[in-house]
């Protein structure tokens, strides 16, 4: 169970915890596995294709994955993934 | 008890010291063969010194010589106003286990009638030495940093959540060039957390009430207020008149224009964002081949995916450290020193009270600052962004006039 940080806009999906464990060899079982814990993640996560959106970052250990091996990207029990998402606010 | 007048102490110096006159120490500078230490006063500094020379009043001499002067057996050359100081701290330097330290005889005085070149350096003034001083002390500013901060020009975009504490402490800091580009006015809703503005500024225009307030903390500064909506017509002429661009724009369209101006311009832009009890910091930098928002964001989220902080909220501190953030960030980038957060996003969780740093790399494929970029004049963004275009309260004074407070 790896640790996902799960940023403000989508904590209504998780009962406003900023913290879950999500299960999943690489990223696209990662978002698989939080779906079904929480449903309604993926859909703000992943295009209809599957693909990540392009204003969401996953990052692992706080390494960018599109820099690593994409949605392939292998997660183990130990790693922390973040999700950021674009944010407009200043004002 | 033996005892020697000040002559008598001189007149054994001399013999005990070696001496050069001011030609031979011209002919040595310009070989590079000496360190010149000036031990004069900090006023007589001021007025003039040699080229090249370090500053260290007498006072300090012992004290501060090892970090100008490391090497015991380098040349080391004394000088004062008239050649006597010099002596007195060339002895010291001698006691020290200096090798090779000599006294200019006729000091800078004697320099200045032999017709040698001088400089007079610009300097504080001293009512902007004791503002000051606690930057001054440090080594990282020092007069010449603090000088550096009122000579700059920083534009911020937005006198709102993010851009009031930028504001506040940038002026507090001594910028000396402030400008804001904000088109709407104060509304009582702002005022939980846009520290810049008070109650008296309601339905006043932002820039207006924010150079009051930069007025009355700081004289020094100058605020450019720029009361128009940026736009793909404006930006270029208003950000070309900064070093520096500090993000605290409300909106996508905004975020994605200020980008790409600032990739064209070849200028600096600290940005960050902020949402209910999170903020997001980061520095981007193309011309040191930083990444840039386009790097980071390739696309914008469709309309409405997104709350923004009127929708969603946010806590009326949470722009305080994360403006604050960037104004660190900014003053950092005209001292030129430390690590910025190139290629580094800093984000703030204030509910679990962490920051947490990710890495960011620049998209050789990026449409605005990659090997081939497709974006070379800028676009229309509410377009791009899918949203409708704010026309309203736009105005037309784009090019930026000083406000008066």
């Amino acid at each position: 169970m790896a640790t996902v940080r799960i940023p403000s806009p989508l904590r209504r999906y998780t009962n406003n915890q900023s913290k879950v464990e999500g299960d999943g060899a690489n990223i696209t079982e990662l978002i698989e596995n939080l779906d079904n814990q929480y449903p309604g993640v993926k859909s703000r996560l992943c295009d209809e294709t599957g693909q990540i959106k392009r204003y969401v970052n996953i990052f692992v250990n706080g390494e960018e994955i599109r820099t690593l091996q994409g949605s392939d990207t292998t997660v183990t029990e130990s790693d922390e993934v973040s999700i950021i998402p674009a944010m407009a606010g200043g004002q | 008890m033996s005892y020697l007048t000040s002559d008598q102490l001189l007149a054994q110096l001399r013999r005990q010291i070696k001496e050069i006159n001011v030609y031979e120490l011209a002919d040595q500078l310009e070989k590079g063969e000496v360190s010149l230490i000036d031990i004069r006063g900090l006023d007589e500094w001021d007025q003039g010194h040699i080229k090249g020379s370090a500053h260290i009043p007498r006072g300090f001499l012992e004290l501060q010589i090892e970090t100008h002067v490391p090497d015991r057996n380098q040349p080391v050359a004394v000088t004062c106003a008239g050649g006597v100081r010099s002596l007195l701290g060339a002895r010291d330097l001698e006691t020290m286990g200096y090798t090779n330290v000599v006294s200019v005889a006729g000091g800078f005085t004697g320099w200045k009638n032999a017709g040698h070149p001088f400089v007079v350096p610009r300097t504080l003034s001293n009512e902007q030495r004791q503002r000051y001083s606690r930057h001054t002390v440090m080594p990282e500013v020092g007069e010449e940093g603090q000088l550096k901060l009122l000579d700059a020009r920083v534009l911020l975009i937005g006198a709102g959540g993010l851009g009031s504490p930028t504001a506040i402490y940038l002026a507090a800091a001594g910028v000396g060039h402030i400008g804001i580009v904000d088109f709407d006015v104060v509304d009582t809703s702002n005022l939980q957390r846009q520290i810049i503005h008070t109650l008296a500024d309601v339905h006043k225009p932002k820039v207006e009430s924010a150079a009051r307030a930069i007025a009355q903390l700081n004289p020094d500064v100058e605020v450019i207020g720029h009361r128009t909506q940026l736009t793909s017509q404006n930006a270029l002429d208003i950000i070309s008149q900064y070093d520096l661009v500090i993000n605290g724009s409300d909106n996508f369209p905004t975020r994605y224009l200020v980008n790409d101006a600032c990739v064209l311009l070849g200028k600096t832009l600290v940005d960050a964002s902020i949402f209910r009890f999170e903020g997001q910091v980061t520095v981007f930098d193309t011309v040191n081949d930083g990444p840039c928002y386009r790097c980071l964001y390739p696309d914008p989220p469709p309309p409405g995916e997104v709350p923004s902080c009127a929708e969603g909220g946010v806590l009326g501190v949470l722009p305080g450290i994360v403006g604050s953030l960037e104004a660190v960030e900014a003053i950092k980038l005209i001292l030129g020193q430390g690590e910025p957060l190139i290629g580094r996003l800093l984000q703030y969780d204030a509910l679990d009270a962490e920051f947490r740093e990710m890495k960011i790399s620049k998209n050789p494929e990026c449409p605005a600052c990659g090997t081939q970029p497709t974006i070379t004049e800028l676009i229309d963004y509410h377009e791009f962004c899918g949203v409708p275009h704010l026309e309203a309260a736009v105005s037309a004074n784009g090019a930026g006039e000083r406000v008066a407070a």
